[in-house]
């Protein structure tokens, strides 16, 4: 109640303990008990999903266990001496084996997911679109026809005559490049996004997709999924670029193939004129 | 606060010429070169850098909640205001609290008289490193006073980021007093840590053999070694830094970099470098954080429920263990920074390896109060709330560790819950632990004996903090799974999707924040504790907690009740500490100082 | 309830024969040739003295100990900043016309290196030379006897002599870097230039350092009322002395070999 002043003087609405209280606490359970993940929209999502709730579990399960444990030994009868040597195994070295089994089988889980997602290249039909990070905003390049990007050079960056990249005019493969401010797929089709970075290191984020990647400046790194459910997300930036970074966003749009085909002519027609 | 030292010399504590102190009072307590003295002074710089510390929290959390409100002096928060509080609350704390409190705070204060010693190593080099740190903290915080405001990069300094003047406001004149704190700090640390090292190598009394040295010892024993390795990395970092942006040098910055219309014109600078060398120096420098609060732990368990640390050669282990694994482990900050795969998963295992020794220590700390019916006295509840946090936030680090679910958390709040649970909120337990256990020595001088904080004061403290850590810091879980990025001024009116996402986070972000400031709230007993009871706290027995270590012999104490003065007790070592004797009636246990079988 | 302590006699006597803390700060009473020096916690008898008392041995100990450990955090420094060669060195990137360009053009190294490594390499034998005389056993027990100060005076004219090529090392490297100058060759010209120019500078300013420290132990031998403070002080002074000579060793090769 010390607080409630505080809350009423900075205009927010009026802050009663106990009502907001047991909101908190209704809210927070449920979040608790569905993990208030987004819901996931890319072929690796379901999988990663699942092993990352399944950690969340067995964290919150030795957390429990572990809790307990302290609160047994502190309420329990004393026992005189501590325990001997023998129960040392029982106490110790066993629980630790044990944790260092399960460690050891979530981090083999883990690597094969990572491996899926991470050693391999995408395949060679995947959707190319290039994702540049910019101080505060994403730029998404298209190749067009040729499925060759146009080569872009710093000097020719001129944000004013819509050429934020710096698309090299003399550069006939820049000619049908597409350049978008949101980035639209087609579902269930691959797709081989290459990140770079125009000036800082930022981060290429989009919950629904489960999926990070910095992009940064001088370096092309290349990261492959495959966008399933149709709709509309959000791409942050999660990785501090200044004071912009908590604007740098984008929507993503899933589409059906049909639609990103419909799409993508229309962007091409209204390139051509 | 301060000790008075004996007038006369002949029985000055210091056993060296350099010691033997004059009367003038700046010698005395400002240029001392007296442990103690040293010891307190970083104490109090740790408690200044803590008090802004979390103001600047406050702050950010205010912000983020109600982001129009203004602040009297200052008027609306800025993006850039925020990223600054951030930063500056981050090196702060980092830096100026939890490496400055406990290695070198209470590792002035307690190590020496722990070995048996009466003086570091090199005491003149100690009373340097302090007033270098102060120095460091001086310029950081003239940083914020800078002409387009105190840095934006967070405490790790992202290039191009922060190689780039042009690249935000706070990143020109701000930057280079950032750098030149953090720079100043690393000195300060690796000359401490040197001394540290020779003390423990070579200013252990008689009997003091390996096996013999109290836990806490090896914390900061290995916490030194790793700050000599880690802090030498990050100051070579940082003058490549410097000269990126004052030599027209390209360490860091890759060619073809155009940030706000300034271009970067050739050079094989690499961004990626520096987060290799900052991690580096990084991931051992929160476990420099965090070792000496281990070491403490074990000590204060088996003090308060009397009974032998459990596995003592493996404590050592583990502690050797977490710092030579600590060296390994730094690219499972970078997994989605641009690092090859490959070396992703092999950095994966490595951290998922360094969880052992710590899974080893808590395992250990539940073994050894196992029945044992402590008595709860402040310093073992603030104990027990140190393992409880700790591995509530370190069981995240293995979730964090794995690259899959990485690319999902990584720079979300779950790191942030991750890291404030088990380096903030544990480490701080750590220290307050070390506050309640040891002020007696700490304010006993020679006039006036030792006193001891209030118990029911303590007890406020410690369930209004331990209530207020969790309640703040568990639901940053829950907003980092629902994808709330890190360095986010701003939760509202962002347009898009991005806009719907980060809403839905607000009712937990306002709970987190009304927590946050209860918890700060939860640290005024603490405060009343520590002004009430340097005068009127009761008079602590020369012995307090019955404890074995050799802080508490009496040829070390300061009050004049010490059976015998410090020069005139050469202090012999008789066995390994916490040999407590585990009859019921809990008087009766062997000091490591006493000689024979029984002690009356 | 507080133990009591009961000291061992033994103890007392110790005390009672040198005690440190009663004013003696010296070499325990003890020649400065004496090898033994307690400490550490080993149970040998020497122990019994209070700190500081247990022999000549023990401060020089101590101070070795510092610095080597300093010297330890110092390599590390420079491997950092080795390994950032390496990284720099290996990294290109894909220009505008997606090739593949690496700007780092080899810095040839100025002849003169190789004089001044051929220097210093004979500055860290005049400086072990000065650091045995400061040791020799009988100049040692001579001067400890109060017999004038022969270890000083023999030591003095090597330790001046390393200074001097200390100081002919570091005229050495600037004229290599005005010879660079000369070629157009600058701190800011392109990768390699940076780490020419990085590691030669931050070398320099260690030896500077070292050359300070040797100027010091030089007034030391005047000034230091002991013979431990003096063999302290050419002891530390020359063993950093030969680190930074080894580490200029290693980078010199790497300059000239690995460019
Ligand atoms: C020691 C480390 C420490 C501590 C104690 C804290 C304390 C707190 N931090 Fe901390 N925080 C960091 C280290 C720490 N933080 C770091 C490293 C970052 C990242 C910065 C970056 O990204 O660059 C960060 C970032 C960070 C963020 C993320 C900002 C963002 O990215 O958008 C937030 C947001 O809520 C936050 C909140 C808080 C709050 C509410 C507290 C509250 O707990 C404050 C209450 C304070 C206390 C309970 C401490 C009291 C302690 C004493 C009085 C001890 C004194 C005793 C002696 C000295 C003997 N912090
Ligand atoms: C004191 C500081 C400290 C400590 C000790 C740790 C400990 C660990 N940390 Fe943490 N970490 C930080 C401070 C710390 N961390 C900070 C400050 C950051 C953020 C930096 C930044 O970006 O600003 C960070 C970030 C961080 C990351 C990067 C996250 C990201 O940015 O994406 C990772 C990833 O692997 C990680 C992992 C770990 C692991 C595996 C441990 C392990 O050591 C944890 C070991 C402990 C346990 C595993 C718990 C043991 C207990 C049990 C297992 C209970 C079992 C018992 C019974 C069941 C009876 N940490
Ligand atoms: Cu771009 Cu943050
Ligand atoms: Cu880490």
């Amino acid at each position: 109640m010390a607080l409630s002043p505080i809350a009423l003087e900075l205009g927010s609405s009026p802050w009663s303990p106990s009502s907001t209280l047991s909101t908190i606490l209704s809210q927070t359970l449920s979040r608790i008990l569905l993990w208030d993940l987004p819901k996931d929209a890319a072929a690796h999502g379901s999988a990663l999903d699942r092993h990352l709730l399944l950690n969340l579990w067995i964290a919150l399960g030795l957390l429990v266990i572990a809790h307990l444990v302290l609160f047994a030994g502190l309420l329990l009868r004393r026992r005189a001496s501590a325990p001997g040597p023998r129960r040392a195994w029982l106490l110790e070295y066993l629980p630790l084996t044990l944790l260092a089994l399960l460690f050891a089988a979530l981090t083999v889980r883990a690597e094969r997911l990572w491996a899926v997602a991470r050693y391999t290249g995408a395949d060679p039909a995947a959707l190319q679109v290039e994702v540049t990070g910019v101080q505060f905003a994403w730029y998404f390049r298209y190749p067009g026809q040729d499925a060759a990007f146009g080569r872009t050079d710093p000097r020719h960056v001129a944000p004013g005559e819509g050429n934020p990249l710096g698309i090299d005019p003399s550069d006939p493969r820049g000619k049908d490049d597409l350049l978008s401010s949101q980035l639209v797929l087609p579902a269930n089709r691959e797709v081989d996004l290459r990140l770079n970075a125009q000036d800082v290191i930022h981060g290429f984020f989009v919950p629904e997709l489960r999926l990070k990647q910095n992009a940064v400046p001088g370096q092309t790194i290349h990261v492959h999924f495959t966008p399933t459910t149709p709709g509309t997300y959000a791409i942050l930036c999660s990785q501090l670029c200044g004071m912009g970074h908590y604007r740098m966003q984008a929507n993503l749009r899933v589409l059906p193939p049909t639609e990103f085909a419909s799409w993508l002519a229309a962007k091409e027609k209204a390139a051509a004129q | 606060m301060t000790p008075e030292l004996n007038p006369e010399p002949s029985r000055a504590t210091a056993s060296d010429s350099v010691l033997r102190q004059p009367a003038s009072w700046h010698r005395r307590y400002l240029f001392s070169t007296d442990h103690h003295v040293i010891g307190i002074q970083y104490l109090l710089l740790a408690l200044v850098a803590v008090a802004i510390g979390t103001t600047l929290s406050l702050l950010m959390r205010l912000h983020l909640v109600w982001p129009d409100a203004v602040l009297p002096l200052h008027g609306p928060i800025l993006p850039e205001d925020y990223l600054s509080l951030v930063t500056f609350h981050g090196t702060l704390m980092v830096f100026f609290v939890l490496t400055t409190a406990p290695q070198s705070g209470f590792g002035n204060l307690i190590l020496p008289r722990q070995i048996g010693a009466r003086h570091m190593a090199f005491p003149r080099l100690n009373a340097a490193s302090f007033w270098i740190s102060a120095v460091a903290l001086a310029t950081l915080l003239a940083a914020t006073f800078a002409p387009s405001g105190g840095s934006i990069s967070g405490w790790t300094a992202y290039p191009p980021l922060s190689a780039i003047a042009s690249s935000g406001p706070g990143q020109a004149l701000g930057m280079d007093l950032w750098l030149a704190s953090i720079a100043l700090f690393s000195v300060a640390s690796t000359l401490s840590a040197i001394n540290t090292i020779v003390t423990v190598l070579d200013c252990r009394c008689k009997g003091m053999s390996w096996e013999r040295l109290p836990l806490t010892v090896w914390g900061w024993f290995t916490a030194a070694l790793l700050s000599l390795i880690a802090f030498s990395v990050l100051l070579a970092a940082l003058l490549l830094l410097f000269c990126d942006r004052h030599a027209g040098t390209s360490f860091f910055v890759p060619a073809g970099d155009l940030t706000n219309g300034v271009l970067h014109p050739a050079g094989n600078g690499s961004p990626l470098l520096w987060l290799h060398l900052f991690w580096f120096f990084g991931h051992p420098e929160v476990y420099i954080a965090i070792l000496p609060g281990m070491g403490l732990t074990s000590m204060l368990l088996a003090n308060f429920s009397r009974r032998r640390v459990y596995g003592y050669r493996v404590m050592i282990l583990t502690t050797l263990l977490i710092g030579f694994l600590g060296i390994l482990v730094w690219g499972h900050h970078m997994f989605v920074a641009g690092l090859n795969p490959f070396a992703s998963t092999a950095f994966s295992i490595s951290t998922m390896a360094i969880a052992l020794p710590s899974t080893a220590k808590v395992l250990n700390w539940l073994a050894l109060v196992w029945r044992s019916r402590p008595s709860y006295k402040t310093p073992l509840l603030f104990t027990l709330g140190f393992v409880s946090l700790f591995l509530t936030g370190g069981l995240t680090g293995p979730i964090l560790a794995q690259p899959i679910l990485d690319q999902y958390l990584h720079n979300t709040f779950f790191v942030i819950a991750h890291f404030h649970l088990i380096m903030a909120m544990a480490g701080v337990f750590g220290l307050f632990a070390a506050t309640y256990y040891w002020f007696p020595i700490l304010s006993g001088t020679r006039i006036r004996p030792g006193r001891l904080l209030s118990e029911p004061l303590g007890r406020l403290h410690f369930w209004g903090t331990l209530i207020g850590a969790y309640a703040t810091f568990l639901p940053m879980h829950l907003t980092g799974l629902a994808g709330e990025p890190r360095h986010y001024a701003q939760l509202t009116a962002i347009p898009g999707q991005a806009g719907h996402l980060l809403a839905q986070t607000l009712p937990l972000q306002r709970h987190i924040t009304y927590a946050a400031v209860f918890l700060a709230l939860a640290q005024l007993p603490f405060f009343l504790n520590l002004l009430r009871s340097l005068r009127h706290g009761a008079i602590a027995p020369p012995n307090p907690w019955d404890a074995t270590t050799l802080e508490w012999h009496p040829a070390l104490q300061r009050e004049p009740s010490a059976q015998a003065s410090p020069s005139e007790e050469t202090i012999v070592v008789y066995r390994a500490p916490c040999a407590y004797d585990s009859a019921p009636d809990q008087a009766r246990f062997l000091p490591q100082w006493v000689s024979g079988t029984k002690a009356e | 309830m507080p133990a009591t302590i009961h000291p061992i006699d033994s103890e007392r006597r110790a005390r009672h024969v040198d005690d440190l803390d009663h004013g003696d700060h010296g070499n325990g009473r003890r020649p400065p040739t004496d090898k033994r020096t307690g400490g550490g916690g080993d149970n040998d008898n020497w122990s019994d003295r209070p700190r500081g008392a247990r022999g000549p041995g023990e401060k020089l100990k101590r101070y070795r100990l510092g610095v080597f450990f300093a010297l330890a955090g110092d390599l590390m420094f420079f491997v950092a900043i080795v390994s950032a060669f390496f990284v720099s060195q290996a990294s290109g990137r894909f220009d505008a016309y997606n090739n593949f360009v690496n700007q780092w053009l080899p810095t040839t190294i100025p002849p003169v290196l190789w004089l001044n490594t051929a220097l210093l390499i004979l500055s860290s034998v005049t400086a072990e030379i000065a650091r045995r005389k400061m040791f020799h056993t009988f100049d040692a027990m001579e001067e400890w006897f109060g017999l004038g100060r022969p270890t000083s005076r023999r030591a003095m004219p090597w330790l001046a002599a390393t200074v001097a090529l200390g100081v002919a090392f570091l005229a050495g490297q600037w004229l290599a870097w005005y010879q660079l100058s000369l070629q157009h060759v600058f701190f800011r010209s392109n990768p390699s230039s940076h780490f020419f120019f990085l590691i030669t500078g931050v070398h320099g300013v260690h030896l500077i350092l070292g050359v300070a420290a040797l100027i010091t132990a030089l007034a030391g031998l005047h000034y230091a009322k002991q013979v431990e403070d003096r063999q302290i002080l050419v002891d530390c002074s020359v063993w950093y002395w030969h680190s930074m000579g080894l580490f200029w060793i290693f980078l010199f090769l790497l300059l000239a070999f690995f460019q």
